[in-house]
């Protein structure tokens, strides 16, 4: 951290400083009294300026930009969370109201509802789209010239609008029989299935197109991972017998562990979020059965207007996947280990 | 110097080029049985990839040029009335499409641009100029990754009306700006920069400005377009915030107000309008394909 402000050539601050007094003491004359330490009513003025001598006001200058937009739209709004979850607000007046809002949250029957709907989401996203991006990243660092353009072509739905690809996908899951789907789907004699309008399909729908959405992301981290992992000791390996299925399951995947462990934990962490999918595909139906706990903030918020009760299930979510962290980072720290 | 210039982009170049090996080694490929296996793995996981990824995207530009009944009727003929380009200029005129996409440039320029001047200011700040205080800024600024947005969603939207934000454009551009990750790339890459270029510049006497205008930022050109293609593309596909931030249809950006098309026109105008709404990523993606991938792929080294 330190490299350039610390070592051996002095900052220009501390030489300016050196000269200054240096200055100041062949014009007084007697080295090693007062000269180089002004008066006590000059000291706190000296040092404002001595500080803006050194850069600190052009320092600060450069910061600005960063404090700013952090302080008024990052760490406030953060803060303001934990007493806006016990204020009841309209843009008018403002109440004090202790753990209502808390209560008023965990007493709604559409609770329960949205945390399994969330959870039922997290469990098939989790099931469809870990495995997947792994087992390409690894298929795709193996071709030779077809990597590049098979890289392009995973992260391409990545790229789209998600409000765009989640129309598109809605088209696609037309119910009737002339749907993409079900037509896809009548070539091998299935269906005709009814997809968003059922409410056992719908979740697994959408999960369906969030994960093409976003499998080519973490695709990608694993196969830039892949690229960088040291190839001696495929070599070695190979050199004592090990065959290709060897090699994945004890030099590759091993190489993996860390960006497996990061990524699995920021997919837990964004679908538990999951908003624009259900929001745009479904609206929460049919009767509720792909409402999830984004949904109900958003509800809460910017359809009843009632901020506060939202809020409290922000927090009580952000609480929910803090301590979900917490857990995972300890057991995975205990797993990594042993 | 110039050996400074170099270093970082011979690394960067390396990332998805064909290295001397991989799992299968040459030797595998000579024996007849994985020879086999290799080469039809190769053509499936390709085909594979290839149907999943393009194939929706070819269907709706198939789709925006065929007519409502042709795409109801059965959604894989392959225009057997020719191409309609006529759903496009029928939808254009429908919906007022020149608005939207001024919208959207107006939002996503105005982030990117926004985008750019925190995250090279503030990299510049935390990785070369460094005072006390830069750490405690790291720290907190680093704090904001782990803290799921979603705790400060309704207060960051009160908190854009107390400023008299709401409805204006600056709402979505600020909050856009408030990424951790960009000052972290940023800031990673003025570090590598090598210190002896600054001290030697401070020694001729350029101060803390002219050392920013005239070394770091013609210097980081690759990283400030890295920053600014990221910041485009996440500023183009976010749909939340900006439908919180400017209530009002005639002032939202094309991805947010693209929802409510879908029930105002024929299936097959709708789909021209998709098709125009995605044609804008996919073109900027296909030429800048090489630094978008490189990003995405150190997004999880940086993340980890």
């Amino acid at each position: 951290m330190t490299r350039i402000t610390s070592p051996a050539p002095p900052p220009r601050a501390v030489r300016r400083q050196a000269a200054d007094a240096a200055a100041r003491r062949t014009t007084i004359g007697s080295p090693g009294t007062s000269g180089a330490h002004p008066g006590a009513g000059r000291r706190a003025g000296g040092k404002v300026r001595r500080w803006v001598r050194a850069g600190g006001l052009s320092t600060l200058v450069f910061f600005l930009p960063t404090l700013v937009v952090f302080a008024l739209f990052s760490w406030w709004p953060i803060l303001r969370s934990l007493p806006l979850s016990m204020e009841q607000t309209n843009f008018i007046s403002t109440q004090w109201v202790w753990f209502d809002n808390f209560t008023k949250v965990l007493s709604d029957p559409l609770l329960p509802t949205a945390v399994l709907n969330t959870t039922w989401f997290t469990v098939l996203a989790l099931v469809i789209g870990f495995p997947v991006p792994l087992i390409l990243g690894i298929a795709i660092g193996e071709l030779r010239r077809s990597r590049q353009i098979a890289a392009v072509f995973v992260y391409l739905p990545v790229i789209l609008p998600p409000v765009a690809a989640v129309l598109l996908w809605q088209t696609f899951y037309d119910p009737s029989s002339h749907g993409v789907f079900n037509t896809l789907l009548g070539w091998l004699g299935i269906g005709p299935l009814p997809w968003l309008n059922s409410a056992g399909l719908a979740m697994p729908s959408i999960v369906l197109q969030a994960t093409w959405a976003s499998f080519g992301t973490a695709t990608i981290v694993y196969l830039a991972t892949i690229m960088s992992v040291q190839t001696e000791l495929y070599d070695a390996a190979e050199v004592d017998g090990s065959g290709i299925w060897n090699r994945i399951w004890h030099i590759t995947l091993p190489q993996l562990r860390g960006v497996i462990l990061v990524l699995l934990l920021l997919q837990l962490i964004g679908t538990f979020q999951i908003f624009t999918e259900p929001y745009v595909m479904t609206g929460g139906g049919p009767e509720n059965h792909t409402l999830t706990i984004l949904m109900l903030i958003f509800r809460y918020a910017f359809v009843s207007g009632n901020y506060g009760t939202a809020t409290a299930l922000s927090v009580l979510l952000a609480i929910g996947l803090g301590i979900l962290s917490f857990v995972y980072l300890r057991v995975t720290r205990r797993w990594s280990n042993s | 110097m110039s050996r400074a210039l170099e270093q970082p982009r011979i690394r960067r170049r390396a990332a998805f080029e064909p290295g001397e090996r991989s799992i299968v080694s040459p030797l595998d490929k000579k024996r007849s049985g994985p020879r086999i296996l290799i080469w039809v793995g190769t053509i499936l996981l390709l085909v594979v990839v290839t149907l999943v990824c393009v194939g929706p995207l070819a269907w709706l530009f198939k789709a925006s040029t065929s007519t409502s009944n042709e795409i109801l009727a059965n959604p894989f003929s392959l225009w057997p009335t020719g191409l309609h380009w006529e759903n496009f200029t029928q939808a254009w005129a429908k919906v007022n499409f020149g608005r939207y996409f001024l919208n959207t440039l107006w939002t996503v320029g105005g982030s990117t641009i926004l985008a750019l001047i925190v995250a090279t200011t503030g990299g510049y700040g935390l990785a070369v100029l460094k005072p006390k205080y830069a750490k405690a800024v790291f720290v907190a600024v680093l704090a904001t990754l782990f803290i799921p947005g979603v705790i400060s969603l309704v207060s960051l939207y009160l908190t854009v009306n107390d400023l008299g934000l709401l409805g204006t454009y600056p709402a979505v551009w600020f909050p856009a700006e408030t990424s951790a990750f960009n000052i972290l790339l940023v800031q990673r890459f003025f570090a590598s920069l090598p210190a002896e270029i600054f001290e030697a510049a401070r020694i001729d006497g350029a101060g803390p400005f002219r050392i920013f205008f005239s070394l770091v930022l013609p210097l980081s050109r690759p990283v400030i377009g890295v920053v600014a293609l990221l910041s485009a593309i996440g500023s183009y596909k976010d749909f939340l915030w900006p439908l919180l931030a400017l209530p009002d249809p005639a002032a939202q950006p094309i991805s947010v107000v693209l929802p409510s098309f879908s029930h105002s026109m024929p299936l097959a105008q709708f789909m021209a309008v998709l098709f125009v709404s995605v044609l804008v990523p996919v073109a900027l993606f296909m030429v800048f394909q090489r630094d978008i991938l490189r990003a995405a792929g150190n997004s999880g080294a940086v993340k980890g």
